[in-house]
């Protein structure tokens, strides 16, 4: 006997939405941070970070209605079914979860549209949003909801009785860093794109080492983490580790997600011009075998 | 609130008739599969709780190699009500809710299946239906109990090896029956679900071997009791991340010039 528990069969729609999550969240705060303290060349960045937040916002809002199983009752995450009075119980991940990312869908919206009008406008600043202290603390505010999207689906996670997810405290901050380092794999994939600013990419790929090399330190956390606990003989972190899903995150997650992207992003022209398509592209790739790999391994005893 | 009821479940006198499986279906008109076999391996057929099944009587075989010495373990197991419940305390919608009874009871139209609380239950209890897209799990008959009657399931059975009652009253019962075997040599006697799991289990048992034997955690903790660690280090990771991009992005005289296109 190992662990009597039943899993709750969170598949493909919960994986996509914590990696979705991170990257709405860490796309929103990215942004935030380059329009905060970046130069005016790093303008273009952060208005794609906030033109990706909120229809990733979006989708999250579908992948977490399509994994229900009563679809049509998601307000019940919200609002009290009989009185529809707000719903919210601080100590339940998902109850608090569900809330913080209808806010930041709200902030996000507002960023989405500030960014849509000025492009329409072609103007050289922003739409509605002027700049100015309320720009700023409407901002800040959003960033710290969007903190809490890219990393509380990992304590959600850590909130339960499965095993791995149990045992280790880390994965709220894993995530977060990991939601983080593909938002600015991202922006900075898509500023190559649209042709702008080189010095833009470099601090993101700057950015992103410096949080690679976080995520691998956290990473190895989660694992002592995990193999410090043994319930009935057997260790939890044969669970995260065994077959494929061990194989997974040593290669997918680790080799291919961080240290090849690190590589690139330290060897710029190893590849030429593709070099920091492909090392954003590793890191997004990355990014989603993390959850694949978290979510299903604790889930297939 | 009413006194605590719950069931006591003495493991030494039960006998696997499963009386107590077929009145929870009857009573609560569970539909059934249809293509039930014995597993193979004992006489059990339905194998575990599930959606359709509220109540499962676990055949535990110990013998030796030589079969010369052996005994039959059998344990009706059902939902354990318990008084710190971890699925309770994650269902993000309250229908999950504590009756004045203090068990635990999913009110079915306001569960959205989720299954949160599937993951946060440490005895794999509460389980989804694809059927109806909701979570399952015994209510220990609170249709019946409100209206002043024993759930199906004690009622049915015919060793009163489960006992419906006020929790003290059935606890002191069960202290009473473990010393009285412990008397006899049978030192291995215990109570599982005393104050001592999840603040005590209003669906509690008497074993006579390790819980572990019974399938049962030896001590299952409330999902919650990470959520403030694991906050905390998220709030580190954010402050860390958040310094990594302020130290970044901060303008530099080699920045570019603003490009034309804009995003």
């Amino acid at each position: 006997m190992m662990y009597p528990v039943v899993p709750p069969e969170w598949g493909w729609p919960i994986i996509v939405y914590f990696f979705l999550g991170g990257l709405a969240g860490g796309a929103f705060f990215t942004a935030v941070l380059l329009e905060l303290v970046g130069g005016d060349a790093d303008r273009q960045a952060a208005r794609w970070g906030y033109l990706v937040a909120f229809p990733l916002a979006v989708v999250c809002g579908v992948l977490l209605m399509a994994d229900l199983g009563r679809p049509e009752r998601f307000w019940h995450m919200l609002l009290q079914s009989q009185s529809s009075a707000p719903l919210l119980k601080w100590w339940s991940p998902i109850s608090i979860g569900s809330w913080g990312l209808l806010i930041f869908s709200a902030f996000s919206f507002v960023a989405f549209v500030d960014s849509l009008l000025a492009l329409r406008r072609r103007a050289v600043g922003w739409g509605l949003l002027p700049p100015g202290p309320l720009r700023i603390g409407f901002l800040l505010v959003g960033a710290l909801f969007a903190f809490f999207l890219a990393g509380y689906t990992g304590v959600l996670l850590n909130a339960t009785n499965q095993p791995v997810w149990t045992d280790s405290p880390v994965l709220g901050a894993l995530f977060l860093a990991s939601g983080a380092s593909t938002a600015m794999a991202l922006l900075a994939l898509l500023v190559l794109l649209s042709r702008g600013a080189h010095s833009t990419v470099r601090k993101l790929e700057d950015a992103d080492n410096w949080t690679i090399l976080f995520e691998l330190i956290l990473l190895v956390l989660l694992v002592l983490s995990v193999a410090a606990v043994t319930v009935g003989g057997t260790n939890a972190a044969t669970v995260l580790l065994r077959g494929g899903y061990g194989l997974t995150l040593l290669l997918g997650v680790v080799v291919v997600g961080l240290l090849l992207p690190l590589g690139l992003h330290l060897r710029p022209r190893l590849l030429g011009p593709a070099n920091p398509i492909v090392a954003a592209l590793l890191v997004l790739l990355g990014g989603l075998l993390l959850r694949y790999v978290v979510v299903m391994s604790a889930q297939a005893l | 609130m009413a006194r605590a009821m719950g069931f006591y479940t003495d493991t030494t006198v039960c006998i696997g008739c499963k009386a107590c499986q077929v009145a929870c279906h009857e009573w609560n008109q569970i539909p059934t599969k249809s293509d039930y076999k014995l597993l193979g391996t004992s006489y059990d057929n339905t194998g575990a709780l599930s959606a359709e099944n509220w109540r499962h009587v676990k055949f535990i075989e110990q013998f030796s190699d030589d079969r010369k010495d052996g005994r039959w373990l059998m344990m009706s197991d059902t939902c354990k009500h318990c008084v710190q419940a971890p699925c309770l305390d994650v269902c993000p919608t309250g229908a999950l809710i504590r009756t004045e009874f203090d068990t635990v009871v999913i009110q079915q139209d306001v569960c959205n299946g989720c299954r949160d609380c599937i993951a946060a239950c440490p005895f794999g209890v509460v389980q989804f239906s694809e059927n109806t897209g909701t979570v399952h799990k015994c209510t220990l008959c609170y249709d019946r109990t409100s209206a002043g009657l024993v759930p199906a399931c004690a009622q049915a059975c015919p060793t009163a090896s489960i006992q419906y009652g006020v929790i003290d009253d059935l606890m002191e019962r069960a202290k009473g029956r473990v010393a009285t075997l412990q008397a006899k040599g049978e030192t291995r006697a215990r109570i599982y679900g005393d104050k001592d799991i999840l603040g005590g289990l209003n669906s509690f048992y008497l074993l006579v071997d390790e819980p572990e034997v019974y399938g049962l955690p030896r001590s299952p903790k409330l999902a919650t009791r990470n959520v403030l660690p694991s906050s905390l280090l998220g709030v580190g990771s954010a402050v860390i991340v958040g310094l990594i991009g302020l130290l970044s992005f901060r303008k530099r005289r080699m920045d570019s010039p603003p490009p034309s296109t804009q995003a």
